[in-house]
Order: C-alpha cells, then sequence, then structure tokens
C-alpha cells in the first residue's frame, strides 16, 4: 500500500507539470499579443504591461518562463490581481466559503445519489424506479444554471420559501437550495451509477450464498452487497471534484456566495486574467489530488485490488 | 443452402423474437447484423421513437426557421422593451425589444451547429489518436494516453474559460463566424481524450479476434484492418458516447455562452438569451424561461437517444 501511493505520487508529477504548463502556456504564449483585451475596453498600460512582463518573465524562453512560474507557484506565490491585492490573500478569504459550499453538494450528492440508486437497484422495475429514472434524466439535461434559476425564481422569488441570494454569513441552511443546484448533475449519475451495480451484484454468487446460509436481509445487503456496489459510485465522486469545482462558477454566480467559482467569474468579467490563472491552477490540483485519493480509496473497499 | 424459406418473399423477420429464433435455428439468407438487432430493438422503444421526433423537430427549426417563425429575430422595438407574452408576442419580447418566440427559434441553428461539430471534430480526433493508440499499443499507447491524461486532468468547463478568454477576449468583437470557429475547437480541443479513451478500448476489445488474426495471416495491410475489421466492429461504443456528447456540447456551449466567454451578440444563442435577462428574472422571467426550456428540451433529446441507441447496442444489457 505504502509503495503504491508512493508509485501513484510519482506518477502524478508529469501530470501536474503537464497541466500547469498547459495553463500557463494557454494564457501567454498562445500566437497574437497576450495583453490584447487584458485591460477592459482600454489598451493595456505600459507600467501594467512592464510589470506582467517582470512577473511572468515573458521576456525569457518558454521553458524559463515557466521553471520560473512553478518556482513561484511553489513558494505559494500567487501574484496579484488587477489592483495589486496578492491572489493568495483572496483565496484565504474566499476557499472556506467554496468548501462549506462543496461539502454541502457532496453531502447531497451521497444521501440522494447514493440512496435513489440503492432503493432502486433492488426492486427495479416499480414505480419508485420508473420515477427516479425518469427525474435522472431530467436532471441530466437541464444545464446547472437553469436548475439555479428556476429554483431561485420559484423557491427564492414566488414562493419566498428560501433567500433568493445566501447572505454573507452563510449559514448551512441557506447552502441547501444552493448546493443541490451544483450537485444536481451528479446526484442524476450516482444515482443511475448505484442502481446498475447494485442490480448487477444482486445476481452475484457472494450474494446468493450469503442469503442461503440464512443472513437477515438487512446484513446481505448493508454488508455484502453495499461494499462492492459502491466502488463505481466512489470512483465517480472522486473524479468529479473537479467538476463541482467548475459548477461552483455558474452556482455561486447565481446565489452570490463570496467563493473561489465566483472570484473566477469575476475575473473574467473583468478580463483579470492574472487573478484567474493561479485560481485555476489550484482548482486542477484540487481536482487531481481527489482523483489520487479515490485510487486509494479503492484498496480499503476491495482489498482484491493488489496494486503490484 | 437449401433453407426454403431464404426463398420466400417479404421481411423474414419482424421483430427481435424472430432474429433470435432464426438465429438459434439456422441463419436465413443473410444474417442479422448488430446493426439490423439493434434497428429492430429501437423501433418498438418508445424513449426512441419519442428522442426520434423530438430530434427531427429541432433539426427541421435548425435547417429552417422560416418554417415556424417569419418575425426577424433581430428587429428590435425598443419601446416594448421586456413586455410580457401576449397574442401578438406568445413568448414576449426581450430587453433589446426583440421576439423571444422568434429569437428561440433561430437559437436552434447555432446549437446544433455547434454541438455537432464539436462533437465530431472531437471523434475525429479522439478516434484516429485512440485507434493508433490501440492499435499499435506499446510506446505509442503510452504517449498518447500520457498526453490524453494532461488535458483529463484540467476540468472542462475551467479549461474553456481559460483558453476560450485568451482566442477571444470578453472585450474583443469577433465577427459571428471567427467566434463560432473558436468555440468549436475549444471544445474538440478539450473533449477529444474521453473519445480516445473510449475508442481505444473498444480496438483493444477486438484487437486480438480470431478474424482480426486471419486477416492479418492472410496479409492484409494495417491500414484494411484497421478500417475495415476493426472500426466497423469497434464502432457501437464510440457512436453511443458520441450521441451524449452532442447534448452535453450543446449544454456546455451554453454555459459558456452564459458566463460570458462563449458566444457573443450577434450570435443567436439560447445561453446567451438567457445570460443576458439573469438580472430581470424577477420583473421579466419570460426572456429566460422559453430560451432555457428549449435548451433543457434539446440536451433531454440527445441524452434520450443516446440511452436508447446504448441499450440496443449494448447486447450485455440485453
Amino acid at each position: 500500500m505504502g509503495r503504491y501511493t508512493l508509485r501513484r505520487l510519482l506518477q502524478l508529477i508529469p501530470v501536474i507539470l503537464g497541466t500547469t504548463f498547459l495553463i500557463h502556456f494557454l494564457v501567454w504564449n498562445l500566437p497574437g499579443d497576450p495583453f490584447a483585451g487584458r485591460c477592459g475596453e482600454r489598451p493595456c498600460n505600459p507600467a501594467y504591461i512592464e510589470r506582467m512582463t517582470e512577473l511572468y518573465n515573458l521576456n525569457d524562453p518558454l521553458i524559463i518562463q515557466y521553471g520560473k512560474y512553478l518556482l513561484n507557484l511553489l513558494q505559494g506565490n500567487f501574484g496579484e490581481d488587477f489592483r495589486g491585492v496578492p491572489v493568495a490573500e483572496t483565496m484565504a478569504e474566499v476557499w472556506p466559503n467554496t468548501v462549506k459550499l462543496a461539502v454541502v453538494a457532496l453531502s447531497i450528492e451521497i444521501i440522494i445519489g447514493i440512496g435513489a440508486g440503492v432503493l432502486t437497484g433492488l426492486k427495479r422495475g416499480g414505480f419508485l424506479d420508473n420515477l427516479v429514472m425518469i427525474s435522472t434524466l431530467f436532471l441530466m439535461s437541464l444545464p446547472v444554471f437553469v436548475i439555479g434559476y428556476l429554483l431561485q425564481l420559484t423557491l427564492g422569488l414566488q414562493l419566498g420559501i428560501i433567500r433568493p441570494t445566501v447572505s454573507p454569513e452563510m449559514p448551512w441552511s441557506e447552502l441547501i437550495v444552493p448546493g443541490f443546484v451544483l450537485a444536481s448533475l451528479q446526484v442524476a449519475f450516482t444515482a443511475r451509477l448505484t442502481r446498475a451495480s447494485i442490480a448487477e451484484n444482486m445476481r452475484a454468487d457472494y450474494v446468493r450464498t450469503a442469503v442461503a446460509k440464512g443472513l437477515p436481509r438487512r446484513r446481505v445487503v448493508g454488508v455484502h452487497l453495499l461494499r462492492n456496489s459502491l466502488i463505481p459510485a466512489v470512483t465517480f465522486l472522486g473524479t468529479e471534484v473537479g467538476a463541482l469545482m467548475a459548477g461552483a462558477i455558474v452556482t455561486e454566480g447565481i446565489f452570490n456566495i463570496n467563493g473561489v467559482g465566483q472570484t473566477i467569474y469575476r475575473g473574467i468579467i473583468t478580463h483579470d486574467a492574472t487573478a484567474v490563472v493561479p485560481m485555476v491552477t489550484v482548482l486542477v490540483l484540487v481536482y487531481l489530488l481527489a482523483t489520487l485519493l479515490v485510487d486509494l480509496l479503492y484498496a480499503v473497499l476491495d482489498p482484491r485490488i493488489r496494486y503490484e | 443452402m437449401s433453407d426454403p424459406t431464404a426463398l420466400q418473399p417479404g421481411p423474414v423477420t419482424t421483430d427481435a423474437q424472430a432474429t433470435t429464433e432464426s438465429q438459434a435455428t439456422a441463419p436465413v439468407g443473410k444474417p442479422s447484423s448488430l446493426w439490423s438487432d439493434a434497428w429492430h430493438e429501437l423501433r418498438r422503444k418508445p424513449l426512441f421513437i419519442i428522442s426520434s421526433v423530438l430530434l427531427l423537430v429541432i433539426l427541421v427549426m435548425a435547417a429552417f426557421p422560416q418554417l415556424f417563425t417569419s418575425v426577424n429575430p433581430e428587429w428590435a422595438d425598443l419601446k416594448k422593451s421586456l413586455q410580457p407574452p401576449s397574442s401578438e408576442h406568445i413568448f414576449g419580447i426581450d430587453i433589446q425589444g426583440r421576439d423571444v418566440f422568434a429569437r428561440t427559434i433561430y437559437g436552434a441553428r447555432t446549437s446544433i451547429l455547434v454541438g455537432v461539430l464539436a462533437t465530431l471534430a472531437s471523434t475525429l480526433i479522439g478516434g484516429l489518436f485512440g485507434i493508433v493508440a490501440g492499435y499499435l499499443g506499446r510506446w505509442a499507447d503510452t504517449l498518447i494516453s500520457r498526453f490524453a491524461e494532461i488535458f483529463l486532468g484540467l476540468p472542462y468547463v475551467l479549461g474553456a474559460i481559460i483558453v476560450l478568454s485568451t482566442l477571444a477576449p470578453v472585450s474583443s468583437d469577433p465577427s459571428r463566424l471567427r467566434i463560432m470557429v473558436i468555440v468549436i475547437l475549444v471544445m474538440a480541443l478539450l473533449g477529444w481524450p474521453i473519445l480516445m479513451r473510449i475508442s481505444r478500448s473498444a480496438i483493444l476489445a477486438v484487437k486480438h479476434s480470431d478474424y482480426v488474426m486471419a486477416a492479418r495471416g492472410l496479409g492484409a495491410s494495417p491500414m484494411r484492418i484497421v478500417f475495415r475489421h476493426l472500426l466497423p466492429n469497434a464502432l457501437a461504443p464510440i457512436i453511443v458516447v458520441a450521441t451524449i456528447t452532442v447534448g452535453s456540447y450543446i449544454g456546455v456551449e451554453a454555459t459558456l455562452s452564459f458566463l460570458g466567454v462563449g458566444l457573443r451578440s450577434p450570435v443567436i444563442s439560447w445561453g446567451l438569451a438567457i445570460s443576458e435577462h439573469a438580472n430581470y428574472l424577477r420583473t421579466a422571467p419570460h426572456a429566460l424561461l422559453f430560451p432555457a426550456a428549449f435548451l433543457s428540451a434539446t440536451v433531454l433529446t440527445f441524452v434520450m437517444l443516446g440511452d436508447a441507441v446504448r441499450d440496443a447496442l449494448d447486447p450485455k444489457l440485453r
């Protein structure tokens, strides 16, 4: 297990290098003037261009540029935004909010997604099964921002059940609806994955054995079946953490949550690439680490998988 | 073959039941392929029929929007700005005083064009790399797979935001054609690794079959093996994923346009309409809800179609 973890960590390095290089390249080194359209409606002022050229070493050859950029990232130096505020400061302020939202979204995915998947997988073809299949189909085809505005309009503005936007203190109760909006797509996929997996394992030999030796149904389902069936769902939830973060851009915008997504969104709208790039880089790192964590979780869930 | 039924006129197999029976006894005429099997299966599925009819309507809407509305979607009358739906303008008027119904109808063309072309491009790129990686294996496989992993490490929407805000900065004013080409290319650039993985594993699954060995033994060239033997047998999963991808790309296009980094104003797009009216949700929800409904229905159509086709093409589920 230890050796496997080490090997996976080592394998992660080229991917991290490649991804950060890709981001750096895409932002600063695509053909054309990198400063065209970076400063709002007016052309960039020479002082800004000079500062950015110096900060990102844009006069150096590409490899050296990237090396210095990486060194800065490693030292926690994320650069400054438009107004000269260090990006690291902004990040410390907004990250907790996004994590809070993501926790709510993940809990909803686990409770509703896996719950619905298990219930329908155990009893396929019934009313509940059809209901879940149809509603997940709808959830899968409604883009996040459509669901967001629909819920904001109906629950928030017309019925007045929730506050249309989340207040700055971010109480948990106000995060339930935004969390659901953020999780909507993944809830649907999780439910379907779990359903398919449970239905497949219901026919497995070990389940028949467990039933035949007279174990109570609760134990068969809860211990034998669930542990084996949850692997696809766990994988999916882990790899979709990245999508969750990207979805936060839309959700946080709609519900006015001061999180990473909204900061990135504001950065794009105000053409502030220097603030956007490090934020996105950190998001990508979180995503890659989540993927690694999932791979390691496999071993815990399924000891048959040997990592040699 | 002396089977008399082979000489009988008319369709021998009427449904999947008969197909499997005829296969079980003796092959009648030409044995039914996976595709004709799937077609028989599909024709009886309500999900497939509903989604095909919806798809047809959407395609007609995209090709001939004039059939549905005679109003010019560009015509603006600011006096009427944000009027609610009435008998004259059944979907109401948007913020610029344009007819929402006409703009919603004309928006179908943009969504279909972007969704289909971006899927086509990423299927071609991904399929090509997948075939090369799956067929050649060894270092080619390692190289392509690692390269794809780098792109997969970038969450889709985030990656698209970075590339788009560089290629077509928010303040720039690109022409209709240019911005659409850029959006399509960026979506294909970020989307190909998924299709590469699918086609790679599909090729790997059939690569060691006996008929491929036989073809190689007979001295068939690699080109012939790939295009005559491997590809036709590996096509099913690629088609299923591509169908669902069209739907999700239409959603992505709308999301990017909604965020302000995708399509821009002279282009008529559902995502753009939703973004333009997000601030008037309280006073004029109609300008946002109608495009949103059409957008969701279109994505739903492709997801349902992909679901139905997958059920028909995947023999394991039958």
